[in-house]
């Protein structure tokens, strides 16, 4: 542990630290462009000079390790002198368009100018201009403004695992570009915006739409997928102008995907407002009293086992434990939150749970992917994968698809036959998992949304045991989810009940008559036609293919406009917290539920928010700790039996349209057009399907 | 060299002899460290080529199992390579203060009589490309410039369209100094070493 004076303070930092850091660990603010925690270290900016006891020079803190007894002084005139140095210089081609630049108000240029630079220029000559390029639909360029501290291309290279941004020529000519101009093709591509310490790179959708002291900051978490992603919500009057990623090492680090950045637009579009209730066959405004009355009307007399429901991928935990006592009151045993049809016991939790967890990933030497495509499914899964595969010695191997990943993968094979070879030790790959210190399976939705996913999850399980996955402080074990509800939805138990039906058993039920209402909580990605003549209710905040069916539409709320509970792949409780609110007449999930409990003579016993969450923990302890994951018990789980012969095929087809949140937003719908279309083929039938569709 | 190697091919490809000097350059680095080799096999494909189109960086990339932005970052970085189309004859004037205290300005202007182009232009006939470089190195013969990998000393106006007459009159001019000198010793003459020795 070197120890070394900064400002006449002693700092001891662990080895391999360098003196910004060492800085950092008393409070002394170290002005920098180029440097960044989570990437390579570049030492190009040069504004982190600092003046070292014995050296002639300033030298670059962001590059110089520290060592035992040196002498750093970060005030003294020599440093300022640098810093102004080094800041006129940065400033000889940069643009003065602050007034019209989007970083204004929160740019590292703008701010380091103000705190560490001269107050003005001796630069007389012609400024350079560069050409802007084309970085597709979500990264806006003015390359003229960059100031090459290479963020963006080190971002790509490194975390994102795309190659493809770069600085061309030298010099004066040097410029940032992608080759040939192509769109960045990464599903983090859109962190290169928060990167960049200058407004080269700025959000086009956002663009000339807010200044940053406008907005209402509220800190939340993502339900695009399950990995539960820490975000801050930017909120103008009722409108989310943007949402940005927060850290949080032990989940998505300080990245987010661009689904989770830009699917916002989609809040605006498409929107429930108002309650809805089907007249004629067709669907007319209502109001709230109306619509329970109709709901009443038609549930009033008919027996708990002819009731149903199906809460969707967006569900928080506040509305499906509302959704499941309100039917326990009804005396209806037929619910699932699986509207995949994943085979997945709710009485195992680690059966279901990601439970390496994702920032245990970076302890993992040998990895095998089963029926998942992470860089789709669960994109920061995938970049904690890259980020242990760049530490080097990691084995990553795949049962299903061959996919480009962004690491090198060894393909074993397609389908269930494999997986079996592996689990009965008949595969080479076997060996390495036994004698891997830390291995891990991961087994996706791919592998377990299939008729015989009982016998996958089961087999899998086998694998765990025969290749010693689990043992004492390591669970190797994983299932990565893509849906934000279905965690917290397993926790609750919002399965079917004794005798009760899942999802497919709830369409059959309502294609024959047997089930004659069928609840939908969001419930989008089902098929919808199979729903016969049962009488629908459709809860949710947008209108996707549930509201075009439902008989009864009530109005709910998206995951920026309520305080929720969601549960993450990893089993980590998290609050989502309310941005903006529910548009018009739309309310919170779960006050809908107890108002609608209220009208069927069967209030439910909780009135308020803190109420609703007391039951959480009644039902399920695990909602008391929140932000925490605590290691699931192993034991036995999934059926044995025969499996198929189908390969195993990620059920995301389009990563950026994936839930009614998405497959409304504008910047989405161009993201689909410039990414994924040309690599499909447009023009095929199945082009424009959604990834959940079938 | 012919037209169509002024058009950017879809697809390049080293010749027999050009892939086993390519795989020789390789050899040289140690396994897994092949993209070292970057720089001395553009070279080559470039001599193959005349310059070096998209499709040279592609194929280099793909040899060296490098993405193809990181071999354009090396070819745009150094100024030896030509990533538009160049003239057969390439001269390269330097015009760094050295060579234009000594008069690179006459140089110049002999280039761009005797050629009829200006810097980064190449004639109609596609044969020469005039370009203006910085400091090559042979200050100490200034001034200079150099022509493919020939270097060309100690120039005036006159020897500079006389050595261009020559290049386009298919001879070819004796490099070096221009002047009568040898290599870089000093141009009155010797000053040391003049005598046979020993005391």
């Amino acid at each position: 542990m070197p120890k070394l004076k900064v400002d006449g303070i002693e700092v001891e930092v662990p080895p391999g630290s360098t003196v910004l850091q060492a800085c950092e660990a008393i409070g002394v603010e170290i002005p920098r462009f180029c440097y960044h925690e989570k990437l390579s270290i570049a030492g190009n900016c040069r504004m982190c000079l600092v003046e070292m006891e014995k050296s002639p020079k300033p030298i670059a803190s962001c590059a110089m390790p520290a060592a035992d007894n040196m002498v750093i002084k970060t005030d003294t005139p020599m440093v300022r002198k640098a810093r102004h140095g080094v800041m006129e210089f940065l400033l000889i081609n940069h643009p003065l368009d602050c007034p019209i630049c989007d970083q204004g108000g929160e740019c590292d240029l703008q701010d380091q100018a103000m705190a560490y630079g001269r107050g003005d220029s001796r630069y007389g000559e012609m400024k350079r201009a560069v050409k802007d390029k084309n970085m597709g639909p979500l990264v806006k360029t003015i390359m003229t403004r960059c100031i090459h501290c290479t963020r963006c291309i080190r971002f790509a290279g490194e975390i994102a695992g795309v190659e493809e941004l770069g600085a061309t020529g030298r010099g004066e000519d040097m410029e940032i570009a992608t080759y040939l101009e192509k769109a960045l093709d990464s599903e983090l591509s859109a962190n290169i915006i928060d990167l960049c310490p200058v407004g080269a790179l700025t959000s086009k959708p956002y663009a000339f739409n807010a200044r940053p002291w406008e907005l209402r900051k509220t800190e939340s978490i993502d339900v695009m997928d399950a990995v539960g992603s820490n975000i801050r919500i930017d909120a103008r009057g009722a409108e989310v102008m943007r949402v940005l990623p927060r850290l949080n090492e032990a989940v998505n680090e300080e990245w987010i995907s661009d689904k989770s950045r830009f699917a916002c637009d989609g809040l605006r579009r498409q929107r429930l407002d108002r309650p809805y209730v089907r007249h004629d066959g067709k669907l007319q405004e209502a109001s709230w009293p109306e619509a329970f009355e109709a709901i009443r009307a038609r549930l009033g007399g008919l027996a708990g086992d002819r009731i149903a429901a199906i809460a969707g991928d967006l569900a928080c935990a506040e509305s499906m434990v509302a959704l499941k006592d309100l039917l326990a009151a009804l005396g209806s045993p037929h619910l699932d939150c699986r509207q995949d049809g994943a085979k997945l016991p709710a009485a195992s939790r680690a059966a279901y749970l990601f439970n390496s967890t994702i920032a245990g990933i970076e302890q993992a030497d040998a990895i095998v992917l089963v029926g998942t495509n992470p860089r789709w499914e669960a994109p920061l899964v995938n970049a904690r994968i890259r980020k242990r595969y760049l530490m080097g010695g990691l084995k990553v191997a795949v049962i299903g698809e061959k996919l480009a990943l962004t690491y090198k993968i060894q393909h074993l094979g397609a389908g269930p036959e494999t997986l079996a070879e592996l689990a009965a030790g008949h595969h080479p790959f076997a060996e390495m998992l036994k004698a891997a210190k830390k291995p891990m399976l991961i087994l996706g939705q791919g592998a377990l949304a299939r008729a015989d996913g009982a016998a996958v999850l089961a087999t899998a399980r086998q694998l765990a045991e025969s290749c010693n996955l689990v043992r004492e402080g390591w669970n190797g074990f994983n299932v990565l989810h893509m849906a934000a509800a279905r965690v917290g939805g397993l926790d609750l138990g919002f399965v079917p009940g004794n005798g009760g039906r899942d999802v497919a058993g709830i369409l059959d039920g309502a294609s024959s008559g047997a089930i004659e209402a069928v609840y939908l909580l969001g419930a989008d990605e089902i098929d919808m036609a199979r729903l016969g003549r049962a009488f629908v209710i459709y809860q949710g905040h947008h209108g996707d293919a549930g509201a075009h069916r439902a008989d009864v539409i009530l109005p709910g709320a998206a995951y920026t406009e309520k305080n929720a509970t969601y549960v993450n792949t990893e089993g980590r409780v998290q609050l989502a917290r309310i941005a903006t609110f529910p548009p018009g007449e739309a309310r919170e999930d779960w006050k809908v539920l107890r108002a609608l409990s209220d009208a069927l003579g069967r209030r439910l016993p909780y009135d308020t928010l803190a109420a609703v969450r007391k039951r959480l923990v009644e039902v399920n302890p695990v909602f008391a700790s929140v932000d925490a994951v605590a290691p699931a018990g192993w034991g036995a789980f999934g059926s044995a039996g025969a499996m198929g012969a189908a390969p195993f095929v990620s059920p995301v087809r389009n990563f950026y349209m994936t839930d009614p949140i998405s497959r409304s937003s504008q910047t989405m719908a161009e993201c689909t057009e410039a990414f994924v279309k040309p690599k499909l083929g447009v023009g095929k039938p199945d082009a424009g399907k959604t990834g959940t569709h079938g | 060299m012919s037209a169509s190697h002024h058009h950017a091919p879809a697809n390049f490809a080293f010749t027999p002899d050009n892939l086993a000097l390519a795989k020789r350059i390789i050899a040289k680095y140690p396994p897994g460290r092949q993209q070292s080799a970057v720089i001395p096999l553009l070279d080559v494909a470039q001599r193959q080529h005349g310059w070096v189109p998209d499709a040279v960086i592609e194929y280099v990339a793909e040899m060296l199992e490098m993405a193809p932005m990181r071999v354009r970052e090396v070819a745009s970085f150094y100024a030896m390579f030509n990533l538009k189309p160049v003239g057969k004859i390439r001269v390269q004037v330097c015009t760094t203060t050295p060579c234009w205290l000594r008069g690179s300005d006459d140089v110049v202007a002999a280039c761009k009589k005797a050629l009829g182009i200006g810097f980064k232009e190449t004639t109609a006939d596609g044969k020469f490309t005039l370009t203006e470089v910085e400091c090559l190195g042979a200050c100490v013969n200034a001034p200079m410039m150099q022509v493919n990998d020939e270097y060309y000393e100690d120039l005036d106006a006159a020897s500079t369209t006389r050595i261009l007459d020559d290049l386009k009159a298919g001879r070819t001019p004796r490099t070096g100094p221009q002047v009568a000198r040898q290599t870089s010793a000093p141009i009155a003459g010797f000053t040391t070493l003049k005598g046979t020795g020993g005391s």
